[in-house]
């Protein structure tokens, strides 16, 4: 088995008593002390504060820069402002995902990529392979940057004090550089679990001090540390899709309920041909939010969506849902049943567990 | 975190012997560490009859699901209803307010139950 990559915080996970796991190929903590239900409600009441340093950044810079990842990727990066950042995705000409990703606009000729952990190197290499025939440099800096993502209604009030410029001026998803303590850092109003929050990334060796900081600043606020536990029931609540999960390279983003990042009018993009046939022929199956019935039934990832003791989907996640109260989850299914208040089922081992489908996000922050 | 008066399988459940025939039954310290907050427990009904290892039922935690097997061959004769409302007992106080079955022991004890030096030795092995 090869080595787990580690990140920058490594040892200060351990101190804090965090259980660690496999991730993708990297040393993570899943949840410390205070476990997760404790974690989930801190980033929903107060504030919370994550290692996503394993995210890959990708820089891709050149005269060119904007009308290459305008053709690399399906929204609209020319509609971008400066400081300016939009989710979107890598496709294959399928319209499937190589990978989902959020792109930060700096200038006309200089964005930076952010990828998951899991799959910097497939990226790296899939946009590299693009950019051949246009004027463009690529280069792959996960290695050097640090990244922590501050998430929580209090997150603005943890972060202004360390930093000398006002955070409130920073819309959702902008961005802008700073100095934190001294350090040039860039914060981005970004996050993965449905609230209010700051990304702050800086150079590999400086994210063990911009974590104690925040640890230090966050203390009054009620700030502690959060672990990927929670940052998947989080994010689940809030409907984001996870690679691997509600996306991946068989799944394509129109059923993905992904339409939103698709601009079939902007001109040519990687998928585009495929996404618009599909559009026209219609789909079949699409991705859903839905709730268990029953209290006691809990749908997790992979379990079958059954209809007359037919496998018809899968669940993508599943999991209690701490804020909302019930057990909810996402799955494909045929699109005849993915209105709202369509009755499935879920088979929870070998038993057909009755499920809603219900609006998603199921959890939004009030504004 | 293991005691000396609890017998333990290698799937992490314990088995308390009350001295009467009877005996307590519930996942162990490093069962519950492992699954975090467990948020409902899925258990049989009194009268119910196992044969050793058999699947009792079924912990969820925030996280994950897992079966839970009998570590002896038994017949249940109370429930620990309060989990249906407390199911954080089982990360609290495994042994004690976690408790989730108590048994009438049917023959011999399964003789493969580990001590608790031999289990906390299993355990250490995994976690490392």
């Amino acid at each position: 088995m090869s080595e787990l990559k580690k990140t920058p915080l490594n040892e200060v996970h351990r101190a804090l008593g965090a259980k660690m796991v496999d991730f993708g190929g990297w040393d993570m903590p899943v949840q410390y002390p205070t476990g997760i239900i404790t974690e989930h409600q801190a980033v929903r009441s107060k504030v919370g504060l994550f290692d996503v340093s394993h995210m890959g950044e990708i820089w891709v810079k050149g005269p060119q820069a904007m009308a290459f990842l305008d053709w690399l990727t399906p929204n609209a990066v020319t509609k971008l402002a400066d400081g300016q950042i939009h989710y979107t995705a890598f496709l294959t000409e399928q319209g499937t995902f190589v990978d989902d990703l959020l792109l930060h606009k700096v200038h006309d000729n200089t964005f930076l990529l952010v990828v998951n952990a899991s799959n910097i190197d497939k990226d790296f290499a899939w946009v590299k392979a693009h950019a051949a025939r246009w004027d463009v440099t690529v280069t792959n800096e996960s290695d050097h940057t640090g990244q922590v993502a501050l998430q929580g209604p209090a997150s603005l009030d943890v972060l202004q004090p360390l930093v000398d410029i006002d955070l409130s001026q920073i819309k959702y998803y902008w961005f802008a550089t700073a100095t934190f303590k001294g350090l040039p850092v860039m914060i981005a109003r970004t996050g993965y679990t449905g609230e209010d929050g700051f990304e702050v990334y800086a150079p590999t060796e400086e994210t063990v001090g911009v974590w104690n900081a925040l640890m230090e600043s966050g203390k009054a606020h009620g700030l502690i540390p959060t672990g990927l536990g929670c940052r998947n029931t989080l994010r689940l609540e809030a409907k984001m899709a996870l690679y691997g999960h509600e996306i991946d390279d068989t799944t394509n983003a129109l059923e993905a309920d992904l339409g939103w990042i698709v601009k079939l009018q902007k001109g040519d993009f990687i998928g585009r041909e495929a996404l618009a046939k599909i559009k026209e022929q219609g789909f079949s199956r699409k991705l859903v939010g839905f709730r268990m019935l029953e209290k006691r039934d809990i749908a997790r990832d992979h379990m079958d969506v059954v209809l007359d003791g037919k496998k018809v989907g899968y669940v993508t996640s599943g999991a209690p849902s701490t804020t909302c109260g019930f057990n909810l989850g996402c799955a494909y299914v045929p699109v005849s049943h993915a209105p709202v208040g369509s009755r499935i089922f879920i088979d929870i081992r070998g038993k057909a567990c009755e499920a809603e489908v219900i609006p998603t996000p199921f959890y939004k922050r009030a504004k | 975190m293991y005691p000396a008066d609890v017998k333990y399988t290698k799937n992490h459940e314990y088995l308390k012997p009350l001295g009467d025939g009877t005996a307590l039954i519930g996942i162990t310290h490093y069962a519950q560490e492992a699954l975090g907050d467990v948020v409902f427990v899925d258990m049989p009904e009194v009268g119910a009859t196992f044969a050793t290892g058999e699947e009792f039922g079924t912990v969820e935690s925030v996280k994950t699901v897992s079966e839970i097997f009998i570590p002896t061959a038994c017949e249940v004769i109370e429930v620990n209803g309060e989990l249906e409302g407390h199911p954080e007992f089982v990360n609290e106080d495994p042994y004690g307010k976690g408790w989730m079955l108590k048994v009438k022991v049917a023959g011999d004890l399964n003789p493969e139950l580990l001590d608790a030096k031999a289990y906390e030795a299993l355990v250490s092995a995994e976690s490392h």
